[in-house]
């Protein structure tokens, strides 16, 4: 049986018209996406943050108000994007007006394609029938950074005096707060008895790039002044496996620096994408702000010690950061360190982040899930 | 055997007061609360619920007041639980092989005479493991008590008469879910089950588990480790012949045929059946009177809903 002759052009001119009257951008499908734009324009590039791809890729023009961009991507992709539109000589950068998904970082927001398979967890949004924690604020002076910080402090749902808790500590945690939704993370994971009742502690640094690059008074800030401080209002359990670090890109160096420098503090640490520049030999070949953290890294893979019993490390293989995360994992293992490593198809953002906090927080910190039937 | 009903996870959509109205229970409740450890005996909501008072039975907070009065009898119970968490680990080792081999066996679709044995032998295995490791859990038990007998100990006496009080005072006994271990071990401290004496139950969630002959600890899909059900204690026994699984619908995968079966033939002659929001099942004089959105697995993968002996 044969099929009827369809003239190229004709399906070219069906798959236009197709195109036309879509309402929403990109098509998925399991190859690839394909991502559509509608208007007048001298140029439609797509602008990704892709470790391996171009930075830009220029869509096809099929008539005068369509352009049409296919690239391939493989399944359980997560990508962050913007559109750059030429009009008159000028170039600028939109979100994707047929897209409604939207990822939110401090720099702005971005477009979000999510490929074939991928599925936001129904952990990260909220659930009504979760119990909520509370989150309060504090400003506290710390010594060692010789100024004031502002500290969110997370308390979970049918909090007693009576009961010690874990405490976790969490790098750039407004951020983690705002753009991985970690409060709602948090209130459902417990809720679901997959990680115990703890309180967090969420910090923010004035001055990112140098307080989490290897910086002996923040790791003292982190790893003495918060847990002080919130020992005295809050009854929590005094040993190290029972506290947490968390970070993400710098914040992940911090996390590792501060309980590298103070050992048998932390016994628990979430790396996600860490910034871990550093040099076998010669120079490292990132930008002068990661000087610090190289030496410090550089430092840490001669002398790694013991400075927590359990890390989780991610890192989405869309990220330039592969290298430096996948070099870390087997010496770390070599010393004796139990580690879980995942890597994903996404990129160094937010929402990659907020995705992996459950296989993170439910390893370093089991909940009594096989026990309790409520 | 008393009136017992048996209800599903009653945090979100509590159905236990229209429960007890269907099963003629009525009259002064007493409670424990056990399970919830710190938050004992706060039964504000479970009191609204009702529309009257309930009186708790404090299980929680007598048991560490005997340990903290009876130091030589603490640690003898922290030994016993020390050695009943050994006993598991040992056996959940091994049943993480026993499972896979199963698993194996009954993926294929091999209908041959030596297919069907290799399902049947596989699944033999993990009876005679369950049972083994049940017996030495019985064991453990059976020493611990026979060393510790309440009797010997004043402040259990003590306890468990005051307790007797308040079970006489009241028409009918709760006994609330959550932390099963916590549970179980505080009823069996003070021979709960010889204080009820004919009394009604009504239990929910891990309380009703805990009134089967074996406590079985399950979840599917967990965000850690194989998810492999576990016999993990004997239970007070007032339940003959049933396994129950509360919350099932959001921890087991229940559209899977495989998990359902094996599950189902593991415990046969025993009966595993859900229990959900909404379940109700009410036991008189050992019998099923009223069994509403209550499922049993079937040992062909599927499920059917349980139905009152006519």
């Amino acid at each position: 049986m044969t099929r009827p002759a369809t003239k190229p052009d004709a399906l070219a001119r069906q798959e236009i018209e197709r195109l036309r009257a879509i309402g929403h951008s990109p098509l998925v499908d399991a190859g690839g996406l394909t991502f559509v734009y509608r208007g007048a324009a001298e140029a439609v590039r797509l602008r990704l943050w892709i470790h391996g791809l171009p930075a830009t890729q220029s869509f096809e023009q099929p008539t005068d108000d369509l352009w049409v961009l296919r690239i391939e991507v493989p399944e359980n992709s997560r990508i962050e994007y913007k559109l750059e539109v030429v009009r008159d000589g000028h170039e600028e950068w939109i979100l994707d007006p047929l897209n409604p998904l939207r990822a939110e970082d401090p720099f702005g927001a971005n477009s979000v394609a999510q490929g074939h398979g991928y599925a936001r967890p129904d952990w990260t949004l909220q659930d009504p029938g979760a119990r909520e924690g509370t989150l309060e604020e504090f400003v506290v002076h710390s010594a060692a950074l010789g100024s004031e910080r502002h500290i969110g402090v997370y308390v979970p749902a049918r909090f007693r005096r009576t009961r010690r808790y874990p405490l976790l500590i969490v790098h750039d945690g407004f951020d983690y707060l705002r753009y991985a939704n970690l409060q709602a993370v948090l209130d459902n994971l417990i809720h679901r008895l997959e990680i115990p009742p703890l309180v967090a502690a969420f910090t923010q640094s004035k001055n990112r790039l140098e307080e989490y690059a290897g910086h002996d008074g923040h790791a003292e800030f982190v790893a003495r002044e918060i847990p002080d401080l919130l020992a005295r209002s809050f009854p929590l359990h005094p040993s190290a496996a029972a506290r947490g670090l968390v970070g993400a890109s710098f914040g992940a160096v911090a996390s590792l620096h501060a309980a590298w420098r103070h050992p048998g503090t932390f016994g628990r640490l979430v790396l996600q994408s860490g910034s871990f520049a550093f040099s076998d030999i010669g120079h490292h070949r990132r930008p002068a702000t990661f000087d610090p953290v190289a030496r410090f890294v550089n430092e840490f893979r001669r002398r790694p010690g013991m400075p927590a019993e359990r890390m989780y490390l991610c890192c989405g293989i869309y990220e330039s950061l592969i290298y430096e995360n996948r070099s870390l994992v087997p010496l770390l293992r070599q010393h004796g360190i139990e580690v879980r490593y995942e890597e994903v198809r996404d990129g160094h953002n937010w929402e990659n982040w907020r995705d992996r906090m459950q296989s993170a927080l439910t390893w370093l910190f089991p909940g009594p899930l096989w026990m309790v039937y409520e | 055997m008393p009136d017992v009903l048996i209800l599903g996870p009653q945090y979100r959509h509590p159905n236990l007061r229209e429960a007890l109205q269907r099963a003629g229970l009525g009259g002064p409740i007493a409670s424990i609360t056990a399970g919830w450890q710190e938050r004992e005996g706060e039964l504000g909501a479970l009191e609204e619920h009702l529309g009257q008072r309930v009186q708790d039975l404090r299980l929680y907070e007598r048991t560490e007041g005997v340990f903290a009065h009876d130091p030589p009898l603490h640690e003898a119970y922290r030994q016993r639980q020390a050695d009943l968490r050994r006993l598991q680990d040992i056996y959940r080792a091994r049943l993480a092989h026993a499972k896979a081999a199963a698993r194996e066996t009954f993926a294929t679709a091999d209908e041959s005479e030596l297919g069907r044995w290799a399902r049947r032998d596989a699944v033999a295995a993990l009876r005679r493991l369950d049972a083994t490791h049940l017996r030495m859990i019985e064991r453990v038990h059976e020493r611990f008590a026979k060393q510790w007998s309440a009797s010997l100990r004043p402040l259990v006496a003590r306890q468990q008469a005051e307790i007797q009080h308040l079970i006489d005072g009241a028409a009918v006994v709760c006994i609330a879910g959550g932390h099963v271990a916590v549970l179980l071990n505080r009823l069996r401290l003070f021979d709960v089950q010889r204080l009820l004496r004919g009394k009604p139950v009504v239990a929910w969630s891990a309380g009703a588990m805990c009134l089967t002959e074996r406590v079985v600890l399950f979840h599917d899909h967990p965000p850690q480790g194989a998810g492999n059900a576990e016999v993990f204690e004997a239970g007070l026994g007032l339940l003959r012949q049933t396994v129950l699984l509360p919350d099932a619908r959001a921890r087991l995968a229940l559209q899977d045929p495989t998990r359902v079966a094996l599950l189902a033939r593991r415990f046969s002659p025993a009966a595993c059946h859900t229990l959900d929001e909404g379940s109700e099942w009410h036991w008189h004089r050992g019998r099923t009177r009223t069994a509403v959105a209550v499922a049993r697995l079937m040992r062909t993968g599927g499920t059917r809903a349980l139905e009152a002996a006519a």
